[in-house]
């Protein structure tokens, strides 16, 4: 299949903004009281910074040709690790800077843990060699499995009260979560854009031979690509540890499709060497907002699912030059 | 067959635009069975939209074509197969999966139209093909193990299997070694004689020209000279294809002082090259020539660090330098623009400045962050300094022709200040005009200091360009000229002896 | 021994067998019997159904996530049609309408990949919501145990039933004889007609297919349809065997069965594939699975074993070709 994909389309982001523009007029205009209330404004807010954190993750692998699908299961082992400091070293009852303290290490060794995880990911593409695909199913079923050997397979519980701060509270009035993502969309999009490390990414995503003869350090390239994917995936668990106020092996077992499809909708090119992150905020946007428009219209989760999947399915449609292709010559003829 | 039979195509006044743009304007061809024509040209003279109305895959606006005698309508790949036109693509169009066996009776094999695959069958047709070529490859072997003659031998025979009666073939010689292109003329001579009619599809056709009776060549899309092969000689292919003399000049004498620059001494991998030592001088333009398979391109690739050795030392102005890290090659200063520039040079659809900057990622990064205004400058200085002809310096490399393309490359690696430069196949799927603009170049870099090693099998090239010559065959260096002391006959006999 | 090579997967996944049930059988001599015999192979049926599906579409250069999904829609969909207006047909019958169904499926795949050209994967990963919520919200979320009367008669069909030395009954449905016809069926498809050869030849190189004349567009056609259809046979099948029609199932199954298919040696870039290796996959999944636990392993290890597999599995082969590639320089 040709790599020319996303090199043709005039800008597929603007297409999503005005998808994104749209739902959002739809939905208000279909339920405005509801839709456009503070209450569900402000619970969005608290719902998609996790998956989509982890389509930032998905994006940067992306990026380079290749595809992480270890971030549910680095997510997962992050956040379990992470839970059982808080519940048993921390306990329920801490408090104060005691508390905070524990908090900040637990999330220290939740992001070293999924640092480390993504190395590993790394090594198994860089080193060895394996499609990234392969590298990264088998390496999540360890990371999952893992998990699950440290819990047995049940829930981690019983946090001190701090950790709820992470995924529920509010800063100004602004959900913790959405300012972390905000963040890490915005340093995401700056190492894309305005780094060298950047830079080489996309460019080994648009031609790996040719940055190996170029010479860029390709294997320290993608050491650090998967090792900044794991770490996205250890702050996304956090935050679904957070919310959730427990942690288990197979949490958000959904999110891992959920983010490819937001990253690829988002216009990242699953081939590499094309993606904004501009455009994946669009499409964790435009997600959102029909979901929780949905909702409002009791319509259930599983629709959701349905039409998310329309929906990727439509925009793959809208910016595919073979469609295009196939269309005029129904015009013409 | 004789003179008086209508010939096995015939082309009339054929005209081909592409939204507009003439690619083909009234062009005239014919080609009689057994007959073996050169059509040369320079890219986009017109060669491939000649071989794709013949082959029936693009349509063409006007003119008349003729099959042995009967005229055609418009053409479809299959009524062209059906006339026994086949073509041979450079990438052959094989299936590396599959058996050569398998691959020679595929196509047959779906024109009989039975749902079955009749494997015995298969075999049968392909050792028959296989015995008329009268070459010895086996039936069981899967492709993609086979060396690249073979694999062309195999796409000959598929042809043949479904009765070709004029064979296309485009770049035939690119990938082959002396020795081999020698088989394919042997082939080609028995197949004549068998009453197949052989259409070279060429920019670089010398090697061919002895098989052929006729020579055509095109230029922008127009025929400009026609006439027996013997009248041709590369010098006059040259001036019909690029309209001009293109006057290759050999390289200002070296001075006598030049230091030494780099220095390579014992350098060895097993099975691939052995007990390599050079000096390369400041200054110097250094040719290493041999057949494909002499290790010429592993040789550079190990001077670069892509190939790791097994022993030997290379040092740069006495500084060694680690073997096998192209990183360290490069942060040494040495340079290496590849011989495949669309798989291994460029970034296709990355822009024209971004495959500049791509090697000065690192000296403009400040800390947390890319220069960019910087790193953008200095890539269009370059593009401006090797005049890149180019529209939007944010346009995909891929729009750039050949020449301009590489050009692309060498400016990345000169915007590093290298001290040597090592450039593999320099003009490859160049132009001929944009061939000597680069030779220039080269000349131009010598004369600043550095130390160029040119890696070809283009033997004027070679005499233009370099200084000295190194001659490679199985992985040793067997001969050494100074560039002033042979000419092409003389060096074509060292290469091949 | 010289001659095997380990770089196959198919001898490397033999050899692991091999071992597993060498260590199994000495740590618990009752592990090679009948009866753990004909419990692998009916845990297998599914599994083995799937990849055989899986397979096909790796070898034409593609990757489909989404049978599982097609599976679930045509089993569920299946029963609750007949529950409402026919369930007295016999089971043969059953099993053509959701395959029939799982087929319908495949088609929007195939329009999507062999029309329109899209990258399989992603658009499998969509369909598979597509077809996954479609089945939620329109056919149902409940699952139904009262299942048609003939689907429950076929899951006490047995080939083989006896009783072991020790007393412990044994047997094996006659679902196993499906996964038989499937791979009998496969083989021929892919090795004794031109369609077959042709899945190879795309999956070789899909441009060399399309320029000697290869309908690449109905071939690919053919696979994402001939998969839905086998995924809706895997479908129904599931519930007659586990006497439960859950919309929930089946859904999650998606990457063990691409990696039974990979271990089995068919190669993500297309072109490769045996039903051998396929099968040999399967075994070592299907065995890890459910007999962990002979060899001292807790079942919570499970996951963590067959990422290793994989990981191996697919590990070695690559290192080995790049470790080749370096070599010849």
């Amino acid at each position: 299949m040709s790599r020319t994909i996303s090199s043709r389309l005039s800008s597929p982001e603007a297409r999503l903004a005005l998808i994104a523009v749209l739902v959002f007029v739809f939905m208000a205009v279909l339920s405005p009281d509801r839709f456009l209330s503070v209450q569900n404004l402000t619970s969005m807010a608290f719902q998609f910074p996790e998956f989509a954190i982890l389509a930032l993750a998905v994006t940067v692998t992306m990026l380079t040709g290749g595809i992480d699908l270890s971030v549910v299961g680095v997510s997962n082992l992050s956040a379990v690790v992470a839970a059982m400091i808080l519940a048993s070293i921390a306990g329920e009852t801490a408090v104060g800077a005691g508390a905070v303290m524990w908090l900040i290490l637990s999330m220290v060794v939740a992001l070293s843990i999924g640092a480390v995880c993504g190395l590993f990911n790394g090594a198994l593409v860089a080193f060895v060699g394996m499609p990234p695909i392969l590298a990264t199913l088998g390496s999540g079923l360890i990371f999952t499995g893992i998990a699950v050997a440290l819990t047995g397979g049940s829930a981690v519980m019983g946090f001190p009260a701090a950790a709820a701060w992470l995924g529920n509270g509010l800063v100004l009035g602004v959900p913790v979560p959405l300012i972390l993502f905000a963040l890490l969309a915005a340093i995401v999009a700056f190492i894309v854009s305005r780094t060298a490390f950047g830079l080489k990414l996309i460019m080994f995503g648009a031609n790996p031979r040719a940055a190996r003869f170029a010479a860029i350090n390709v294997n320290g390239l993608l050491l650090r690509v998967y090792m900044l994917s794991g770490a996205l995936s250890a702050v996304a668990g956090m935050l679904v540890m957070s919310r959730a106020n427990s942690a288990k092996a197979d949490y958000g077992s959904s999110y891992l499709l959920l983010s490819i499809l937001i990253a690829v909708l988002g216009g990242v090119n699953p081939y590499g060497g094309y993606g904004k992150v501009i455009g994946v905020v669009l499409a964790v946007l435009s997600m959102q907002f029909l979901s929780s428009g949905l909702n409002m219209l009791q319509v259930s989760n599983f629709a959701r699912e349905l039409i998310w999947g329309v929906l990727l399915i439509f925009v793959m449609l809208v910016n595919s030059p073979r469609a295009a292709a196939l269309l005029r010559r129904e015009r013409t003829t | 067959m004789s003179d008086t039979d209508p010939p096995l195509v015939e082309m009339t006044g054929v005209t081909k635009k592409y939204s507009g743009i003439v690619a083909l304007s009234n062009v005239d061809f014919t080609i009689r069975a057994g007959e073996a024509v050169c059509l040369a040209g320079e890219n986009g003279s017109g060669k491939s939209t000649l071989i794709k109305i013949l082959a029936g895959v693009e349509p063409r606006n006007a003119g008349d074509i003729r099959f042995s005698g009967v005229a055609q309508g418009a053409l479809s790949p299959r009524a062209s197969a059906d006339a026994g036109v086949m073509v041979i693509f450079q990438d052959f169009s094989l299936f590396p999966n599959l058996s050569v066996a398998e691959n020679i009776a595929f196509s047959t094999q779906l024109s009989a139209q039975g749902a079955l695959y009749r494997k015995a069958e298969a075999r049968r047709i392909a050792a028959e093909t296989l015995k008329r070529v009268g070459v010895d490859i086996s039936l069981d072997a899967r492709v993609e193990s086979l060396p690249v003659v073979h694999k062309q031998l195999t796409a000959i025979c598929r042809a043949l299997a479904m009765d070709a009666r004029l064979i296309i073939m485009d770049e035939p010689t690119t990938a082959l070694t002396e020795r081999e292109v020698k088989t394919l003329l042997g082939i080609i001579r028995r197949l004549k004689a068998d009453g197949v009619a052989v259409l070279f599809v060429s920019h670089k056709l010398a090697e061919v020209l002895e098989v052929c009776e006729k020579v055509v060549v095109l230029r922008n899309g127009e025929k400009v000279a026609e006439g027996p092969a013997t009248e041709f000689d590369s010098a006059s292919l040259t001036r019909a294809m690029t309209g001009r003399d293109v006057a290759e000049t050999p390289p200002d004498p070296l001075a006598a002082d030049a230091p030494v620059l780099m220095k390579v001494a014992g350098l060895s991998k097993d099975g691939v090259f052995h007990d390599i030592g050079f000096d390369l001088r400041a200054g110097e333009v250094l040719g290493v020539s041999g057949l494909l398979g002499s290790g010429r391109t592993e040789l550079a690739k190990a001077l670069f660090g892509l190939v790791a050795p097994d022993t030997g030392t290379i040092t740069l102005n006495g500084a060694p330098i680690p073997l096998g890290d192209p990183l360290k090659a490069a942060a040494a200063g040495i340079g290496y623009v590849p011989e495949d520039r669309l798989t291994e040079g460029l970034f296709l659809d990355q822009s024209i400045q971004r495959n500049v900057a791509v090697g000065r990622l690192d000296a403009y990064d400040r800390g947390a962050m890319l220069d960019l205004a910087g790193l953008w400058g200095e890539a269009r200085d370059w593009l401006k300094k090797l005049s890149v002809k180019h529209s939007d310096p944010e346009a995909p490399v891929r729009s750039l022709s050949g020449g301009n393309q590489q050009r692309v490359v060498l400016a990345r690696w000169l915007a590093r200040g290298p001290k040597v430069l090592i450039l593999n196949g320099p003009s490859v799927g160049v132009d001929v005009g944009s061939k000597s603009e680069i030779h220039d170049i080269i000349q131009a870099l010598a004369h600043e200091g550095l130390g160029v090693i040119v890696i070809s099998d283009d033997l004027p090239e070679l005499l233009a360009t370099c200084h000295r010559l190194l001659v490679m065959k199985g992985g040793r260096i067997t001969d050494e000229i100074i560039g002033t002391d042979t000419d092409e006959t003389d060096l074509g006999h060292r290469l091949a002896s | 021994m010289k001659n095997i090579n380990l770089a196959r997967n198919e001898v490397l996944v033999a050899l692991v067998i091999l071992a597993f049930c060498a260590f199994a059988a000495l740590s618990d001599p009752r592990f090679l019997s009948i009866p753990t015999l004909t419990d692998l192979l009916r845990n297998g049926i599914i599994l083995g159904i799937f990849s055989v599906g899986a397979m096909l579409v790796l070898v034409s250069g593609g990757i489909d996530v989404s049978f599982t999904a097609i599976a679930a829609f045509a089993m569920y969909t299946t029963t609750v049609f007949l529950l409402e207006y026919a369930p007295g047909l016999p089971w043969y019958v059953i099993f053509a309408i959701a395959m029939v169904l799982g087929a319908l499926l495949g088609c929007i795949n195939g329009v999507l990949i062999a029309v329109f050209r899209l990258p399989t994967l992603i658009v499998t990963l969509g369909t598979l919501s597509v077809f996954r919520g479609f089945l939620l919200t329109f056919v149902g979320s409940k699952m139904i145990s009262a299942l048609p009367p003939d689907m429950r008669g076929f899951s006490r069909m047995m080939m083989v039933r006896g009783t072991n030395a020790d007393g412990s009954f044994y047997s094996l449905p006659w679902a196993f004889a499906a996964l038989v016809i499937v791979v009998v069926l496969t083989w021929f498809i892919l090795h004794k007609t031109m369609l077959g050869r042709s899945i190879f030849a795309i999956g070789g190189s899909d441009e060399s297919a399309r320029r000697i004349g290869i309908h690449v567009t109905r071939v690919q056609f053919f696979v994402y349809v001939y998969v839905g259809a086998l995924a809706g046979l895997a479908g129904i099948i599931h519930a007659s065997m586990s006497r439960l029609a859950n919309p929930f199932d089946l859904v999650g199954l998606e990457l063990s069965v691409i990696a039974a298919v990979v271990l089995g040696g068919a190669r993500l870039a297309g072109g490769y594939g045996t039903l051998t290796g396929t099968l040999l996959g399967v075994a070592l999944i299907v065995l890890v699975q459910n007999s962990l636990i002979v060899l001292g392993i807790p079942s919570t290890f499970q996951s963590i074993t067959i990422g290793i597999l994989i990981l191996v599995g697919t590990g070695l082969p690559a290192w080995q070709a790049k470790r080749a590639e370096a070599r010849a320089a």
